[in-house]
């Protein structure tokens, strides 16, 4: 028997999306060893997560709320997070492969003495529970065994469906922790959101991605303006937040964001293996590059040769056009 | 100040990596080896403080022999000493790798660590944020130097060491985040951190009589049993490429009627 405690991941007092995919791995994991589904959330004026959150079949949702996690800290919430996990019994802890996840479960694995195996895309199918993951940019899965009694994960949850609401709401219980923010040797002064009305990028049903070929800053313009009319989010290569035509929050890839929705449109971008890694899962992929020879052809459903600034405001013209 | 820094020795991050036919692991037939891209910027990022404010770095690295290369790279570019431990990569788990560190950090007494924000071959992002609750010191991951991102400017540095504390700027989704982290204190660089110079050939030659000392796990009383181990390898799902469309209009018609997309 199993017991599978999911780390709400939230921002701004929302339940942030990916946490359902979290949720759908442990019930998968449920499914195989017996178990139950537990959900914690871990903040500070967080009771509006927790509601949303017990809507999805927990068999509960522990909820600790302290001023002393008020700032995020890996230090302060890796304690908190061990605490609960403590308190439910909890033999494995998993959460989003978030910054938030990546930064702060390996502490709580120390703290649990449990190994940890990072951006989880699925179990494995042997007998005992193994979890598979990508390694060297998404060029190899590998399957991981963990030897250890508790275990703990961050998952990768653009490859999941979020979990649907389930059954009656969850029973909401209050956990204590023992975190006092003075006594940690770190401390959070300030956060500068990147501030953007458009659709999340890992959330986002179609994602339009511009790389070094939009030239610049004023000239990426028209890769918004096609999201836009899509009703898109906007995503960029690394060679792109380089040159600083947009936030390194809109880098997609190894070393950004995993995003896989329903449509993805690159324009000016080569294709190169750690920005693949971010969007090869994407239901159908559109490419438009002047370069046939672009590596990105390789994994397009539709290539376009062709010059971008030429293509991109045609596209996002006939596409007003049709909505009249 | 003393900083200790990571440099693990990884594929080449632009190869192509290929499983070997029996699934027994990659094909290493061919493939070169380099420096990890994230130990680059910690290496650098080291180099950039000692050489304001005085000081030791040691250059660290678990590996085989070879990686013994990618240790003559950091010094090249800059470290003053460096320490191999002897392992095997596939005998290797981030917890290993950071129980190690941990042994030689208690040893060598910096006040600084700096790792890379992952190891390309893996990818675990893992090793930083595992010493650092060892060790019971605070962290600070991802740090960055996001020029012109969420209100940075280009005079806004990725981190600051001054008065026992480490002032980064740290990527995190949704933004960025501004810590301060008391010393001796964990770093793990992101790539926009910086930028990793080049190592002249005249520091490459030096390079190559600066100490390198061989230890092994049994040195540091380490037995090296993992948590967690890779028993298979797969081929991820491979995507075919589609077509070629002629212009907007066949797009368009595509992603409406095959698709189904719009
Ligand atoms: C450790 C490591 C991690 C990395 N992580 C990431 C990551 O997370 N995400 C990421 O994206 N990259 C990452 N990179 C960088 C990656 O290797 C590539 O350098 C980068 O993705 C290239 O971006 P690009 O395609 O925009 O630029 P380029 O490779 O320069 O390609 C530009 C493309 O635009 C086309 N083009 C130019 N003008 C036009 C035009 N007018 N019309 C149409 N097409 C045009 C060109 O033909 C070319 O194919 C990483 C690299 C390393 C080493
Ligand atoms: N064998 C190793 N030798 C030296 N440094 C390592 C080793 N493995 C990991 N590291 C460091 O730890 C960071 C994170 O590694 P990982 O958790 O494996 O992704 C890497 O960027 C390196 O800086």
């Amino acid at each position: 028997m199993s017991k599978i405690l999911v780390i709400a991941d939230h921002a701004g007092g929302q339940l942030r999306k990916g946490t359902l995919g979290v949720i759908t791995l442990a019930r998968q994991i449920a499914a195989r060893t017996a178990g139950t589904v537990e959900v914690a959330v871990v903040g500070h004026n967080v009771g509006s997560v927790a509601q949303a959150v017990a809507a999805y079949g927990a068999a509960k949702v522990y909820v600790v709320d302290s001023p002393e996690l008020e700032k995020y800290t890996a230090q302060g919430h890796a304690l908190a997070v061990a605490e609960v996990a403590r308190k439910a019994g909890a033999t494995v802890v998993a959460a989003c492969a978030s910054t938030f996840g990546k930064d702060c479960m390996p502490r709580v694995a120390v703290k649990l003495e449990a190994g940890m195996a990072s951006e989880v895309v699925g179990l494995g199918t042997g007998a005992g529970i193994t979890y598979v993951r990508p390694m060297w940019a998404g060029n190899v899965l590998g399957e991981v065994e963990i030897a250890t009694p508790v275990h703990v994960l961050t998952v990768r949850t653009a490859e999941f469906d979020a979990a649907a609401p389930a059954g009656a709401p969850s029973p909401i219980e209050a956990a204590a922790t023992t975190v006092t923010a003075a006594a940690l040797k770190q401390r959070m002064l300030e956060f500068r959101p990147t501030v953007s009305a458009r659709p999340a990028l890992t959330e986002a049903r179609v994602v339009v991605a511009g790389g070094r070929g939009l030239k610049s800053k004023e000239s990426f313009q028209i890769v918004y303006e096609l999201a836009d009319t899509l009703g898109a989010a906007v995503g960029a290569t690394r060679a792109a937040v380089d040159a600083e035509f947009i936030e390194n929050d809109y880098q997609i890839g190894q070393t950004g964001k995993i995003v896989a929705p329903d449509l993805y449109i690159g324009a000016g971008i080569s294709g190169a293996i750690q920005h693949l890694a971010g969007m090869k899962n994407a239901k159908v992929i559109v490419a438009v590059n002047k370069d046939e020879e672009a590596p990105i052809f390789t994994v397009a459903d539709y290539g376009l040769v062709a010059d971008l600034f030429k293509v991109l405001p045609e596209l996002t013209g006939k596409l007003k056009a049709r909505k009249g | 100040m003393k900083i200790l820094v990571s440099a693990k020795r990884v594929t080449d991050p632009d190869a192509r990596i290929r499983l070997r036919s029996d699934l027994s692991g990659i094909q290493s037939e061919g493939l070169e080896f380099k420096l990890n891209p994230f130990c680059e910027n910690a290496v650098e990022e080291a180099i950039r403080l000692r050489d304001s404010q005085g000081g030791e770095i040691v250059a660290v690295s678990i590996g085989s022999e070879d990686a013994g290369t990618e240790l003559r790279r950091a010094l090249a570019m800059g470290a003053d000493r460096a320490i191999r431990v002897a392992g095997k990569d596939d005998e290797l788990d981030s917890d290993l790798v950071a129980r190690v560190f941990v042994k030689i950090i208690e040893a060598e007494k910096p006040d600084l660590v700096i790792f890379g924000k992952q190891a390309v071959d893996g990818d675990s992002n893992q090793v930083a944020q595992l010493v650092a609750e060892y060790l019971g010191w605070g962290q600070a991951c991802f740090v960055s130097h996001p020029e012109g991102s969420a209100g940075m400017t280009s005079q806004t540095p990725g981190l600051k060491v001054a008065n026992g504390k480490a002032l980064a700027v740290r990527e995190v989704d949704g933004g960025a985040e501004i810590v301060e982290v008391d010393l001796p204190a964990v770093v793990s660089a992101d790539l926009r951190l910086n930028e990793p110079r080049l190592p002249t050939l005249p520091n490459i030659m030096k390079a190559k009589r600066k100490p390198l000392d061989e230890r092994t796990f049994a040195d540091y009383g380490i037995s090296p049993t993992l948590k967690v181990k890779t028993v298979r390898y797969s081929n991820p799902p491979e995507r075919k490429a589609g077509i070629k469309v002629a212009d907007v209009d066949q797009l368009l018609d595509k992603l409406t009627n095959e698709a189904k997309v719009l």
